[in-house]
């Protein structure tokens, strides 16, 4: 076997340059940089199309980029695919593993693919699936399976870890595992790569974050800095039924930096909530509008998104 | 190497995979074990070899019924003449026989039916042997039942290619196609797996299957209906290994790009269909015209079972059975090597 061929700092666990990627006339990936940092967990955010899938699986060497330059753990996929593959641990978003087969049956086939790693008993415990080690894959549930897929991306012991979407689907009991594991491998120093489209789940799982849209990179950074940037910190959304409200008596209060309407509901991005609110109150007090809903929250990863597109992750 | 590290080799795990998809498959189980079992048994009771049939045939006058009865093998009934016409009409008699105005016999049959014919052959005979004729030279009959000239021997063989042809084809097709539609062909691929580890398991298994496969319904034939085995025991088993790898990458290009189950099915039965009615399963290939023979030779099918038939009837050797063989291999050659130029494992 070649010696790995060091190509980038030895702290960058993935490096990527310029990256493109084009399926017929859709651009999926359109010059995309990023660099991940060993022992981090590093999120791409975006909406369903962003070309987060096509970019994680050019990572991964299951899609060739028509250009850019692509290095993981030092190594390149032209020249060292057979080490590269025994170095990552990969899930990918949608795979039926074989039905009839039962969880420890699955993770000794997957683990006889590697070198090295832990055992497939080990793996089963990592993901709490004690109870279902001899369950056919077929009759576990969604959570379970999402995890038995955790398990199957772990049996190599890998330095980098690849997960594409791994909560979609799931329900919020299911997710809530399913994160916990994840928080465990960052605690144990593993680096990982994940995609999401739930902004709650990269504030929550990322150190840092790279927002993707359109096949771009549109903001990079942990979670505090990307909020930090849009200047916003909180949000405040009100409804005052049928009644039409001034808005521009709204916008003209201090500390008020955005205001939009959205589905009946009024949207402020203001600076400083106890200032804010009160003002708001005597303002609407002052029009004689009725207020039938207020609601603040601190500004999310959702925010940035979309102060940086007007669109929202969900918007299908 | 020691047990462990013999049970955790990808191969080995790989083929336990294909081992317990299969075992675990019911219907598998039936398809490829019950199924030809009970194909062979309703075919060799259908077409049994019965005592020589007797004839039914229907005279309009007492007289010449009572002349036909003489031949053992017609069945005479006495009818009216209109009932006798609608019963040849209706197919319920082979002949009628008639008195003419004259003193002569008239037969009324279907000149294109074998039975036709033989019953006014029979029956002739016999008004003529009850007239007074005289044969000038006896015949003594010898009776010759042999096996290895009946249908039942016919038959077998033509099951066993049928089965090695659909196993090959069905098993790593269908399996690749489920595979790749379930994205569980790309998560392997994804492993550090050699990729043709994947490809071989299906052959170590289909190795494993063979002797089942063709031990079924050999041995039921053998078993039960006393078929011969009279070639050389590993040739036999030589041209099923040759066969099972030539389907099996038939098999293999068939699902190298196909994305859904019914795609695959209907690429399956569009090569399968065609060579169960031409390749000589049921009946031989020989009926079909001199035209398209060169091309019934060429088809794998037809090249198995004609081995087989070589092999298990008439004690044919290696040299013998050696352009079937020849034909067999040229289909494993383009097959597996357009499936390696065609294959996605996505």
């Amino acid at each position: 076997m070649p010696g790995p061929t060091p190509v980038s700092s030895p702290q960058a666990a993935l490096r990527v340059r310029n990256l493109r990627k084009t399926y017929k006339d859709v651009v999926a990936v359109d010059g995309l940089d990023l660099e991940i940092r060993s022992g981090e967990c590093f999120g791409l955010l975006g909406p369903n199309g962003a070309g987060k899938t096509t970019t994680i699986e050019i990572c991964e060497g299951l899609t060739e980029a028509d250009s850019g330059e692509v290095d993981v753990l030092g190594l390149r996929w032209s020249s060292d695919a057979p080490t590269l593959r025994q170095k990552l641990g990969i899930q990918l978003q949608e795979t039926q593993l074989a039905e009839k087969l039962t969880v420890s049956e699955t993770l000794r086939l997957f683990r006889s693919f590697f070198h090295q790693g832990p055992g497939a008993e080990e793996a089963i415990r990592v993901v709490q699936l004690e109870e279902k080690r001899d369950a056919r894959v077929g009759s576990l549930s969604g959570g379970q399976k999402q995890r038995l897929a955790l398990a199957c991306a772990l049996v190599g012991d890998p330095d980098l870890l690849f997960l594409d979407e791994p909560t979609t689907g799931l329900d919020p009991q299911a997710r809530r595992q399913l994160w916990d594991l994840i928080e465990e491998f960052k605690a144990a120093g593993r680096t990982i790569l994940l995609t999401t489209h739930y902004m709650d789940e990269a504030e929550k799982l990322c150190d840092r974050v790279a927002i993707m849209d359109h096949g771009k990179t549109i903001a990079q950074g942990t979670p505090r800095e990307l909020i930090a940037s849009i200047g916003v910190e909180h949000v405040v959304e009100f409804s005052a039924g049928n009644t039409a409200v001034d808005l521009s008596g709204i916008r003209a209060m201090a500390g008020v930096r955005d205001v939009r309407t959205e589905n009946g509901n009024v949207l402020l991005q203001v600076t400083e909530l106890h200032k804010a609110v009160p003002g708001l109150l005597d303002e609407l007090t002052r029009q004689a509008v009725p207020l039938t809903e207020l609601r603040t929250h601190s500004a999310t990863l959702e925010d940035v998104f979309v102060h940086l597109t007007g669109r929202h992750l969900r918007d299908e | 190497m020691s047990k462990r590290n013999f049970m955790d080799h990808a191969l080995v795990q790989l083929t336990l995979m294909r081992m317990r998809e299969f075992i675990r498959e019911p219907e598998a189980l039936f398809w490829s074990m019950i199924f030809p079992i009970a194909l062979a048994a309703g075919l060799g009771i259908a077409f049994r070899n019965r005592p020589p049939e007797v004839l039914k045939i229907a005279a309009v006058t007492p007289r010449l019924a009572e002349a036909l009865r003489q031949e053992k093998l017609l069945d005479v009934t006495q009818l009216p003449p209109e009932l006798a016409q609608q019963f040849i009409r209706t197919g319920k008699v082979a002949l009628v026989a008639e008195p003419a105005a004259d003193g002569s016999v008239i037969y009324r049959y279907d000149d294109t039916n074998p039975e036709g014919r033989q019953a006014r052959m029979l029956a002739d005979q016999a008004i003529q042997r009850a007239s007074g004729r005289q044969d000038p030279i006896a015949g003594n009959d010898q009776i010759m039942r042999e096996p290895g000239s009946r249908y039942i021997d016919f038959l077998i063989p033509g099951l066993i290619g049928m089965g090695i042809m659909g196993n090959s084809i069905w098993g790593p097709g269908f399996s690749i196609v489920d595979a790749r539609r379930k994205k569980l062909l790309k998560r392997i691929v994804a492993t550090p797996m050699p990729k043709h580890y994947y490809l071989l398991s299906f052959l170590v298994w289909r190795m494993i299957l063979l002797p089942v496969d063709v031990g079924v319904p050999l041995g039921f034939g053998v078993l039960v209906f006393g078929i011969p085995l009279r070639g050389s025991f590993i040739a036999l088993v030589a041209t099923c290994v040759l066969a099972t790898l030539a389907f099996s990458a038939g098999g293999l290009l068939i699902a190298s790009r196909v994305r859904t189950i019914e795609a695959a099915s209907g690429l399956m039965n569009l090569s399968m269909v065609p060579m169960w009615i031409l390749s000589g399963v049921f009946f031989s290939s020989q009926r079909f015209p001199d035209l398209v023979q060169p091309v019934i030779k060429a088809l794998p099918l037809t090249a198995l079972i004609d081995a087989l038939r070589a092999n298990m009837l008439q004690g044919s050797g290696f040299a013998q059975i050696a352009p079937q063989a020849a034909v067999l291999g040229a289909w494993l050659v383009v097959c597996f090597g357009l499936a390696l130029r065609l294959f996605r494992w996505r």
